[in-house]
């Protein structure tokens, strides 16, 4: 009934190029954003920050950093948790070696060293395509994760190899520590991922995101249009690095405090991304918080469940989680490999024209 | 030259055989990609669950035993003496090839004619759901599996050279050749073989001859399931059966990578040179570094490797057209 463009009309190319053409859409986008912004955290507690919504956010800035990669760019990539311990080391060395640094500044670098990083990574991608591609990269998550258990100059030489975020502050407020508020900490994340979902947004819809997704269509091809395959592997590399690297960050400082890196940045967790990207939609930005939100959501529900509700043994509800996983992702994949996302565009094409369906 | 004394040669032989151990991983791998060009990531899992199958029968474990104590209330554990060890075995045949028909009946049936990339993809699902169904059927604690191999040194090796050899690694070796000496005779000689290696060549062309895709894809993943449990054996043999086995199907990869997808005296050669590699290097160099570099040396030289050659040392020559 309200959802559908007729009667809404277009005067210029850049209202009919929006993001959300559709009125209904936009308010719906903008209701959401306010609300997430201005009521969330008022009512938000220390339970929902820490099991919902700050891993929502992390792991939906990994996501979208890897969809640029795997998504926009065809490279696909298993070394991701490894990026997100360069970017957790680097924040740590950073907020150590600089105290009196703001935190913004801190996850900005440290994304920036995760993008170099994953530009030499990326160098091999110049040369080895799909499969073979993706156990290179292993080499990446093994080879970094290996560095910082074994260099101790990156956990500044701590008796237990691990990494603790001190206390530090955003306009007096303090964002990482024990000291930080729940709505600080979730506002902190809320606007580094607003900010940056819009940045994919326009990146992949501009001149760079198009020569990604012409090498991720066939790359010789693209390269014979002069799509320069060099510069647009490297530049997705180090985009999706910069993005992986800031979720990293996050994810060390604000979200878990410590961390130790063969635990909190092994293979799993390089798979767990790379899930969130397919069953939200490979290619698409609202895919990748969707995903992110799915493979969140999913444990915390089941453990509500499993344990909460039948008060069975917590060991057991983790198996029967994993088969549960490991089976929706099959079953998703069967129904639709294009991922929630493309359920969700089949959805709208439908809504426009309900009530009549021809 | 000290580096060719003694402790050198027991270094590369151990490299050898702890190779053989990788190349038993990476033949499952290669068969089911020749066969269906799917890139089986499960097959780690599946033989962690070969193996925690044959323990549970061995030890005559109640499967779900952990789940249904936990609905009913009951405290049911056993169900007598446990099975003879052949015994063991061949049911746990049963279930893989049970396991492999569920499987390609549920999941990958399905899934025919998408791309590579999403069927990788369905392989890790299906390595969750049976790491999960593993250690909700039989439970997580390590395990010790018990099939009668000879274990501890090789005394007659080291009375003649003087090096340390483990006799069940040579084992493993010698289980190695016999798996590769019957794939090869059962795909070379047989009629079902010959029906695979069609399915390989070209599934449409397999397909309008009248070959039954699902049949061939079930008989292929049933093979895998039986090299898996030769594998888990041996893993379990070695190391105790833990989940720490379904790892080992990462260091299969650069194997692969070396060898190349798609070929078995690839995934043997692959699997040596990674062996003797990473077990010269750790020596070697590893303590200049700090250890541990086994984790990952494979993958780095599998990556070096593949930047000079990056179809693998035999694989099929990779060729592009737009």
């Amino acid at each position: 009934m309200f959802y559908r463009e007729a009667g809404e009309f277009k005067t210029s190319y850049k209202a009919d190029q929006a993001t959300f053409p559709i009125r209904f859409d936009r308010i719906f986008f903008w209701s959401v954003t306010a609300f997430a912004f201005l009521v969330v955290p008022f009512l938000i507690n220390d339970y929902w920050e820490k099991a919902v919504f700050i891993p929502f956010m992390v792991f939906a800035l990994a996501a979208l950093g890897l969809n640029i990669l795997t998504g926009y760019c065809g490279q696909v990539s298993l070394g991701t948790g490894g990026f997100m311990a360069v970017g957790a080391y680097a924040c740590y060395k950073l907020m150590t070696a600089f105290p009196d640094l703001n935190m913004v500044p801190i996850i900005f670098l440290s994304g920036a060293v995760t993008a170099a990083v994953g530009i030499l990574f990326g160098l091999p991608s110049l040369r080895i395509k799909g499969f073979y591609l993706a156990v290179a990269t292993l080499a990446a998550q093994f080879f970094l994760v290996w560095l910082f258990n074994k260099v101790p100059w990156f956990y500044n030489y701590s008796a237990t190899g691990q990494i603790t975020a001190p206390e530090r502050t955003v306009f007096g407020f303090a964002v990482t520590g024990a000291a930080a508020q729940p709505a600080t900490t979730y506002l902190f994340c809320l606007a580094f991922l607003f900010v940056f979902a819009w940045v994919a947004r326009n990146l992949v819809r501009g001149r760079i995101g198009r020569s990604w997704m012409a090498i991720r269509d066939m790359d010789i091809a693209a390269e014979i249009i002069g799509v320069n395959p060099l510069r647009t592997k490297l530049s997705a590399f180090a985009v999706s690095s910069f993005y992986i690297g800031m979720a990293g960050a996050l994810f060390f400082a604000l979200w878990q405090g410590a961390a130790e890196v063969t635990e909190a940045f092994g293979i799993n967790q390089s798979f767990m991304v790379l899930f969130m990207i397919i069953i939200g939609g490979l290619g698409s930005i609202f895919g990748s918080l969707v995903g992110a939100a799915f493979m969140v959501l999913l444990p915390v529900l089941f453990k509500n469940i499993f344990v909460g509700a039948f008060g069975w043994p917590t060991d057991l509800s983790q198996y029967l989680q994993l088969m549960l996983v490991g089976g929706l992702i099959i079953f998703f994949l069967i129904v639709e490999p294009h991922g929630i996302a493309a359920l969700w565009r089949t959805t709208k094409e439908k809504l426009r024209l309900w009530p009549f369906p021809h | 030259m000290a580096f060719f004394d003694v402790f050198f040669w027991e270094v590369v032989v151990s490299g050898l055989l702890a190779g053989v151990m990788y190349s038993l991983v990476a033949l499952g791998f290669v068969l089911i990609f020749k066969a269906s060009g799917i890139f089986n990531f499960a097959q780690g899992v599946l033989a962690l669950f070969a193996a925690l199958t044959l323990v549970g029968f061995q030890t005559g474990q109640v499967p779900f035993s952990h789940l249904i104590n936990a609905v009913l209330g009951t405290n049911i554990q056993h169900w007598g003496e446990g099975t003879h060890t052949f015994l063991a075995i061949v049911l746990t045949l049963l279930v893989m090839i049970g396991l492999a028909w569920l499987i390609v009946r549920l999941a990958l049936s399905k899934l025919v004619n998408q791309e590579g990339i999403i069927l990788f993809m369905a392989t890790i699902g299906l390595a969750y759901v049976l790491e999960g169904l593993g250690d909700i059927m039989w439970g997580a604690d390590v395990k010790t599996l018990d099939v009668g191999l000879p274990t501890g040194p090789s005394d007659t090796i080291i009375d003649a050279t003087g090096m340390f050899v483990e006799k069940l690694e040579i084992a493993a070796a010698i289980v190695a050749v016999l798996l590769v000496v019957s794939l090869t005779i059962f795909s070379q000689y047989t009629k079902m073989g010959r029906a695979l290696r069609a399915v390989a060549d070209d599934h449409q062309a397999a397909l309008s001859v009248g070959i039954s895709l699902e049949t061939i894809w079930w008989v292929v993943w049933s093979v895998a399931g039986i090299v898996a449990l030769v594998a888990g054996v041996m893993w379990g043999a070695k190391s105790g059966v833990q989940f720490s086995l379904s790892l080992i199907a990462l260091k299969a990869l650069p194997v692969l990578m070396l060898g190349g997808f798609t070929s078995i005296p690839g995934a043997i050669i692959g699997g040596l040179i990674i062996g003797v590699g990473e077990k010269l290097f750790e020596i070697y160099l590893g303590p200049m570094l700090g250890g541990a570099t086994e984790n990952w040396f494979a993958y780095m030289l599998a990556l070096v490797f593949l930047l000079f050659r990056p179809q693998g040392l035999f694989g099929e020559r990779i060729i592009e057209r737009v």
